[in-house]
């Protein structure tokens, strides 16, 4: 096995790195940032997660707001989804496109009255899209970036509700699927909202930066009866993708449109304008030229990002993300592949370091949760 | 560290154990530690040359593929094909049912040019320090 040659004098720490150090986590590059790969083992970690509870510090995330009489016309004009689902407590997920339906981002809008909207941002997006949004602003509105200030930790798994009642006097039955409170606590005053990107029942806790080891520290207090585990970066790319959530940067980029990434069920197609409306609603018309489709491999191997989809001998595509599933212990992925060769069951080859192995393509999600109350076997 | 003084070893964390005139061929402890979470293996044929400090085996964990390289030159004569069914065997007994191949040496003085395990340890603890 070759020695480690990793540059990481110019990576971002998280501000909990000291407590991930004390924690013995492995630390990798994500992006700029330089964060916890996992604690034990990404498969043991993963379990945690759909079997009881873990935590996730994602501080890396950003945060922007926006505030002001005109915010939310301005916010429906950014994004393709339509404010007019949320009202205050409630959150939505959108991508942001250019004119071009090309993607710059996919995020998360908050309402916290009509005058004062959340925009949870990716990492490696954080200045690309407050300039795009800066560069796209109109009307009475302060546009702000709180991402420094803002700490975000991650309560997933099927007894994370627990955790969260042991942590806070407050009525979570209050709160449901995509919606928040905003409450003072010991911590200072925090957003809890039911959203993850596990795909199991959980919770997000947005939190001053200055609280946020005294937030950690006590969670892992409290949730250690239950069985609370911290979970490293590398069973959150797992967990994603059995459940296709898209990673920026690999299932979407600037290059690709929500309607070939199959986020056309976010488009807010009667909403009157929104950047990029003229180019998708052009694109549908004439049909996507490629799709994102799942794929769960054959042969044994790992196909990741980058590695070719062939049929026949020619190239029909390309994979943008790919691991060992740990709950179907399987070889999955998603690829963009050429849109007359996507259909469900079609056999398809993925060139793996100079070798062609088998694969097919499934029905995604890959993996989804029954419900929380019927445990589900391991099929 | 688990280090078995019987065994030798590569500065790319490989071990070797020397079984009359054949040689044994596995990761060491360090290396599955590093790796983690072990989810295919990759072996060489048997009858394939091994050339030695060139890739041989390739071991895939969740987050990344390793190269495993041939500690000496020589000719192979068995795999543990026990590795394609349970991968985790690495992770879990790394000097023992997790070995990955055996080979018949070109040269069996080339035995003497591995790592003693005293030599190995001061590989890993400048690798822990870099």
């Amino acid at each position: 096995m070759a020695n480690p040659t990793e540059d990481i004098s110019q990576l971002k720490k998280l501000p909990l790195h000291i407590e991930h150090e004390r924690l013995g986590a492995r630390f990798g590059a994500f992006g700029e940032w330089y964060v916890p790969l996992y604690y034990t083992s990404v498969i043991e970690e993963h379990e945690t997660v759909r079997t009881g509870v873990g935590v996730f510090d994602i501080s890396h995330m950003g945060e922007f707001f926006v505030r002001g009489k005109d915010a939310r016309e301005l916010v429906n004009h950014w994004i393709l989804n339509d404010v007019a689902k949320l009202s205050p407590g409630a959150a939505l997920y959108s991508p942001v496109c250019r004119e071009n339906g090309g993607i710059v981002d996919d995020v998360v809008v908050m309402e916290e009255d009509s005058e004062q909207f959340l925009i949870v941002v990716n990492a490696a997006n954080i200045e690309k899209d407050f300039k795009w949004f800066q560069s796209h602003k109109s009307g009475d509105v302060v546009f702000e970036n709180a991402s420094d200030q803002i700490g975000l930790l991650a309560i997933q798994g099927p007894l994370s509700r627990k955790v969260i009642k042991s942590l806070f006097d407050i009525d979570l039955n209050q709160l449901s699927y995509y919606h928040f409170v905003k409450f003072v606590s010991p911590f200072g005053e925090l957003i809890l909202s039911e959203t993850g990107y596990t795909g199991e029942e959980g919770f997000e806790i947005f939190c001053p930066m200055e609280n946020l080891a005294r937030l950690w520290q006590r969670l892992m207090q409290v949730g250690k009866p239950i069985g609370l585990k911290p979970v490293g970066f590398g069973a959150r790319d797992t967990l994603r993708l059995e459940s296709r959530f898209l990673l920026y940067g690999h299932d979407m980029t600037d290059e690709t449109t929500p309607l070939e990434a199959g986020l056309g069920w976010t488009i807010a197609w009667d909403k009157s304008d929104f950047i990029g409306k003229g180019a998708l609603e052009e694109e549908r018309k004439r049909g996507i030229k490629q799709r994102l489709i799942g794929f769960e491999l054959s042969d044994r191997g790992i196909a990741r990002d980058g590695c070719s989809v062939l049929m026949n001998g020619r190239q029909i595509g390309k994979v943008t993300s790919g691991t060992f599933s740990p709950t179907l212990k399987k070889s999955i992925g998603l690829a963009y592949v050429v849109v007359e060769h996507t259909q469900i069951g079609q056999t398809i080859d993925i060139e793996i370091r100079e070798k062609t192995v088998k694969a097919q393509i499934v029905k995604t999600p890959f993996y989804k949760r029954v419900s929380s109350t019927v445990k589900k076997g391991t099929s | 560290m688990n280090l078995p003084s019987e065994l030798r070893y590569t500065k790319t964390h490989e071990w070797v154990r020397k079984t009359g005139d054949k040689l044994v061929v596995g990761i060491t402890d360090y290396a599955q530690h590093e790796i983690s979470d072990v989810v295919f293996v990759e072996l060489p044929h048997v009858g394939q040359q091994a050339e030695q400090g060139k890739a041989i085996s390739i071991v895939e964990s969740v987050k990344a593929a390793f190269d495993i390289y041939s500690p000496v030159s020589g000719t192979v004569k068995a795999i543990n094909t026990m590795l394609e069914s349970d991968p985790a065997t690495v992770n879990q007994d790394s000097y023992g049912k997790g070995w990955f191949f055996e080979l018949t040496p070109t040269k069996l003085s080339e035995w003497d040019n591995l790592l003693t395990k005293d030599q190995y340890e001061q590989v890993i603890r400048q690798a822990a320090a870099g």
